[in-house]
């Protein structure tokens, strides 16, 4: 016996239509949109149609963590990336390296499809049922089974995901940080700038191998308020640090 | 009655294959990265099917982890690219040729 569209009841067949045609739409746009920022709303509407979905199997609560998480705050998240890169410009399609890639990725994919789609046709080998609960049947709601089997059966998986959560940030935050050795200006060039009386703009350059520490900016910075305004000559020197007047622009 | 299973499986399908080509023929980052949500997102369905056609609350169990695993990815992910174009004009992945900064 195939299955047939029919066998359900119009609601849920037009909604299944509907929601269906959604997501693919959505995912299709995502990857046919020349700009990333029309591609981020695409997968917003895709997600959507999943959303959709997902209510109608009975799955409310993460339907709305859907909405919530990835359309509210991933995609945001997307958005916010792509315009604080600037790359929101289109991608030269036609400066393609491997041009013989595209066709053979389109041809992978047919070929999983169709892999796919004639493994779901097949009857599922069904064992045990694992140990989480059943879905329905039970006389609660869903957030009300899910949760309780979240915070029984899965106690200690959901610990382990908020440590990830933990580390996900603290990485982010590590991997985002700018260097601070390209600040702006420092305290010990305000410092400079107020001894030496002028407006120091650009107060002085280092010229030395090896980072300069902290310590050793500000005593050029004082020696260099210390030498008025000789542009261009050597004003001091410590410990293999030549500084240097620049001329004020 | 609703809609029979294969459906579902077979809409997955197509979604999960059309971020997989997405993600081989794209050239940006930021789109590629795109796809994979998508590829998670047609795993996810698939995994609400199940959950639905076998009267089981783990697939829903399963689908919550990948939420909060796409969530922290996205995160790092995002971050690298930004660290990477930090320095680099281009934002294609074949600008992203070496490792060492």
């Amino acid at each position: 016996m195939t299955p047939h569209l029919l066998a359900a009841t119009l609601p849920d067949g037009l909604t299944f239509a509907i929601a269906g045609v959604i997501a693919l739409v959505g995912s299709l746009g995502v990857v046919l949109s020349r700009n990333p920022v029309h591609s981020a709303l695409m997968l917003i509407m895709s997600l959507f149609g999943v959303a959709v979905l997902f209510v109608e199997q009975d799955a409310q609560f993460l339907a709305a963590v859907q909405v919530i998480v990835y359309a509210g705050a991933i995609v945001v998240l997307f958005l916010f990336v792509i315009m604080l890169l600037g790359v929101d410009r289109s991608e030269a399609i036609a400066t393609e390296p491997m041009p013989a890639q595209r066709l053979m990725a389109v041809g992978l994919g047919i070929l999983a499809l169709v892999e796919i789609a004639l493994l779901s046709r097949e009857r599922w080998p069904l064992g045990a049922h694992s140990v989480a609960g059943k879905a329905r049947g039970t006389g609660h709601s869903n957030v009300y089974v899910l949760g309780r089997s979240l915070f029984t059966t899965y106690l200690l998986p959901f610990e382990v995901t908020s440590a990830l959560l933990v580390i996900a940030v603290i990485g982010a935050i590590v991997l985002a940080r700018r260097p601070r050795t390209s600040a702006g200006p420092t305290e010990g060039e305000a410092a400079a700038a107020e001894a030496g009386g002028g407006p120091l703009v650009d107060a002085g350059e280092l010229v030395g191998s090896g980072a300069p520490s902290a310590e050793r900016r500000v005593e050029a910075e004082e020696a260099l308020a210390r030498a008025g305004d000789r542009i261009g000559e050597p004003v001091g020197e410590q410990e293999g640090l030549t500084v240097v007047r620049r001329p004020e622009q | 009655m609703s809609v029979p299973a294969d459906f579902y499986l077979t809409l997955s399908a197509v979604m999960f294959t059309i971020g997989a080509v997405g993600l081989l023929v794209r050239r940006n980052v930021l789109v590629m990265f795109m796809c994979v949500e998508l590829m998670l997102n047609a795993a996810n369905l698939a995994f609400i099917t199940f959950a639905r056609e076998l009267n089981d609350v783990g697939g829903q169990i399963a689908v919550f982890f990948v939420l909060v695993v796409a969530a922290a990815e996205v995160v790092v992910g995002l971050g690298i690219i930004v660290a990477i174009f930090r320095r680099r004009v281009g934002a294609t992945a074949d600008d992203v040729h070496v490792l060492k900064g």
